[in-house]
């Protein structure tokens, strides 16, 4: 029996604990090791599995979990696949990731998950060892300053100087983490401090004199939205992550349904409204739908809910919406008149932004004709692509995807052309079931936040979108899905080129392709056939059709690797330097 | 159109807040003119005194993202009231005897103090806004400045 079966044999044996009981079982005061200390805090915050990858750093924290049953440790292959993983949990289940690796490279190799998780504002625990203190600043064997690496891509950073400290320290963590605008925080843990006693204290309450997020919006700035609404003729909301991460989707969707404005949601934001509802019109931006580009550009008025303008959205900033006056509400104040000119700042949680707000707005006549203007755009140039019986199409994948599962599924993406198609074609009805990498556009995401957002949700169907480079990003993750029978189904959208590169060299560049070829990628069926996860190939609709159906019935994880065209584009776009009604729509049915 | 301001910070005086806020600065692409650190009223917190430059965005972004910073406790744009403002220099300049005295009557003008003496040369002491620390600097260039150091502005709002 190895030491991780004897270990796993050790966690069954005993009876799962009800979360009273363990508070009552960590809380007492004692006189225990750094190591054994945050253990029992994490316990404390309610974590229920912790991802990982130990080494020379973390060797007291991983002793002290030896036999530790009271939360799970998932090992990955590589720590960004243990921060992606925290990641696709925290984003899918609105509690806070935990991840620890060791001192240096471990460290260093969770920076690109970090700066992920930072940009789209994941409320992450990032434990990190590091030599010990003696040691620190003589460049010792796998130090790194991880403390200043990260300073600029996490919300806050601890280096934990003795071990008394640390039960103030995750608890405040956690708190800084999981309020206000969400984002990682770091906690590193030099060796001395994982193996000093000390005494225990749990520590409740959180003292930080300089976080005091506001969560209430201001009443005379709502007032002034009032009143803007009042007088709109052609409003739009565009609603983003912080609706999801607010959970204000109920409250969104009563205000939408009663006033009648038409909405559009971020990247962030898709399943924060129900995409087939006739007043959503899909997503702005780069790769928006033409009405929702159209409506943006010549809105009078634009209420922004939770989204950051982000130069994705806005492409050409000083030609943005010309016309619009701008109301924007964010928890983070500092997004407000960051990139766009606010009219109305509203610091606030979304939902109490919108709880402020339902009471007293109703559907406007005044309105009617804007969404007949923008039912018009919808119908003159709709989502759409050239569909082949020979060739396999990428757009035709995604549908049949959101078909076979009734939209229900939670859907994790990497970075490219695939998560723009799968953003575009998959309709997402719920929040926390679209899980992108969307601030940071990190390659290798996709198939390490599936993990994550299975183990947080073991109940629902978990479905990855790749392309053919992404996936072989973190495809060493394949291992963790076998080995603990993570049934996620991961499809590759193959088209043997890195397909966004493409598309920009051919538009952008005169089709001089450069360094763009993946010709010579591994055969993705044996490669999964050698993880020990079940593999399918489709090259046309009737293989795709059965090798989807096959992998969804397959009780454990598969891979369906789809053989699509390479000279396939994401339409409409809109290239930079211009407006986002300067769209490029491409071929149309 | 850019303006100059300078902004009282309260931090937690931890390790690495000078790193988080100079940081801050560094990553934004936000300028700073002069930086000063030292304790304040209350024990465990440092003020920090940064002069800056901007447009009214940038100088609002500034503030704002100082405030999001957790080791940040306040952030008090003080030149946006009527304020003090000083600076200290210490300036070594060649004073052989014969100039002495002429360098003398410069130092009493600017109500600056003569700090050291030497065969050669004269460490002068001068307090005051920036504009006088840049005047005192100006009349004592023809001597021969040896060597020339200054604190940043630290500030504070009146009343």
């Amino acid at each position: 029996m190895s030491v991780q079966q004897a270990s796993q044999a050790q966690a069954q044996a005993q009876p799962q604990r009800s979360k009273a009981e363990l508070i009552e079982k960590w809380s007492k005061p004692e006189v225990i090791t750094g190591s054994e200390m945050l253990l029992r805090s994490l316990v404390l915050e309610g974590v229920d599995t912790v991802f990982g990858y130990p080494g020379g750093a973390v060797l007291y924290i991983y002793d002290a979990m030896y036999g530790f049953s009271d939360f799970h440790h998932l090992l990955t292959r590589h720590e960004q696949g243990a921060i992606h993983a925290a990641d696709g949990y925290a984003r899918s289940t609105g509690k806070v990731g935990v991840v620890i690796a060791t001192s240096g490279p471990g460290a260093t190799n969770l920076v690109t998950g970090i700066a992920t998780a930072h940009m789209d504002s994941t409320p992450l625990v990032i434990i990190t060892g590091n030599v010990v203190q003696q040691a620190i600043g003589t460049d010792a064997f796998q130090e790194a300053d991880i403390v200043g690496i990260t300073m600029p891509i996490t919300k806050h950073s601890y280096l934990v100087r003795k071990a008394e400290d640390l039960p103030r320290i995750i608890r405040e963590a956690f708190h800084i983490a999981n309020t206000g605008r969400k984002g990682p925080v770091l906690i590193d843990i030099p060796k001395d401090v994982s193996a000093a006693k000390g005494l225990f204290q749990p520590v409740k309450e959180v003292k930080l004199r300089g976080y005091n997020p506001t969560v209430v919006p201001n009443r005379l700035q709502i007032e002034k939205l009032l009143d803007a609404i009042e007088k709109a003729e052609r409003p739009v909301i565009l609603a983003g992550g912080g609706v999801i991460y607010s959970g204000a989707h109920e409250e969104l969707y009563e205000f939408v349904t009663r006033t009648g404005i038409p909405i559009t949601t971020t990247l962030l934001g898709l399943g924060g409204f129900p995409s087939g509802h006739e007043l959503h019109m899909g997503m702005p931006g780069m790769h928006g739908t033409y009405a929702a580009n159209k409506a943006l550009q010549n809105a009078d008025l634009i209420i922004n809910i939770g989204a950051r303008f982000d130069d994705r959205v806005t492409m050409r900033v000083d030609g943005f919406a010309p016309h619009a006056k701008i109301a924007h509400a964010d928890i983070d104040p500092a997004e407000i008149g960051k990139n766009v000119a606010t009219d109305i700042p509203i610091v606030g949680d979304a939902k109490l932004v919108l709880q402020a707000l339902l009471p007293e707005v109703r559907s406007n006549p005044k309105v009617e004709a804007w969404r007949q203007q923008i039912k018009k755009w919808q119908q003159e140039h709709p989502l759409t692509y050239k569909d082949s019986d020979l060739v396999l199409k990428p757009q035709w994948v995604i549908s049949m995807i959101y078909e076979t599962t009734k939209g229900d599924a939670i859907v994790t993406s990497d970075v490219g052309q695939h998560q723009m198609w799968a953003a575009q074609y998959y309709k997402f009805n719920k929040p926390r079931s679209w899980i992108s990498s969307g601030g940071l556009g990190t390659m290798g995401f996709g198939l390490p936040s599936a993990i994550g957002a299975q183990i947080g949700n073991p109940d629902r169907l978990v479905v990855s979108i790749n392309g053919d480079g992404g996936i072989q990003m973190c495809a060493q993750e394949l291992a963790v899905c076998a080995i603990h029978n993570i049934p996620v189904k991961v499809a590759i959208i193959n088209n043997q080129v890195l397909g966004m590169v493409r598309q920009w060299q051919e538009i952008i560049y005169d089709e001089r392709y450069s360094h763009i070829d993946l010709a010579g990628s591994p055969d993705f069926v044996k490669l999964a056939e050698a993880y020990g996860v079940k593999g399918f190939r489709a090259t046309n609709k009737e293989e795709a059709r059965r090798a989807w159906e096959a992998a969804l019935a397959h009780p454990g994880p598969a891979v369906v690797d789809f053989v699509v065209p390479k000279e396939e584009n994401v339409y409409p776009m809109v290239t930079q330097g211009r407006t986002i009604d300067e769209m490029i729509l491409g071929d149309e049915e | 159109m850019n303006r100059r301001c300078t902004l009282a910070i309260l931090v937690n005086d931890q390790p690495g807040v000078l790193q988080r806020v100079a940081g801050l600065f560094g990553r934004r692409g936000f300028n700073i003119s002069s930086i000063t650190v030292g304790a304040s009223e209350e024990p465990g917190l440092s003020r920090m005194v940064i002069e800056t430059e901007g447009d009214k965005r940038t100088l609002e972004q500034i503030q704002k993202q100082l405030n999001k910073l957790i080791d940040v406790i306040k952030v008090v744009e003080v030149s946006a009231q009527p304020m003090v403002s000083r600076e200290l220099g210490l300036i070594k300049v060649n004073a052989e005897p014969s100039v002495r005295p002429e360098i003398f009557g410069l130092v009493d003008t600017f109500r600056a103090s003569v700090v050291d003496v030497s065969p050669h040369s004269l460490i002068i002491q001068v307090v005051g806004t920036s504009e006088k620390v840049d005047a005192m600097i100006e009349l004592l260039k023809p001597y021969g400045i040896r060597e020339l150091t200054r604190t940043g502005v630290t500030a504070m709002v009146r009343g």
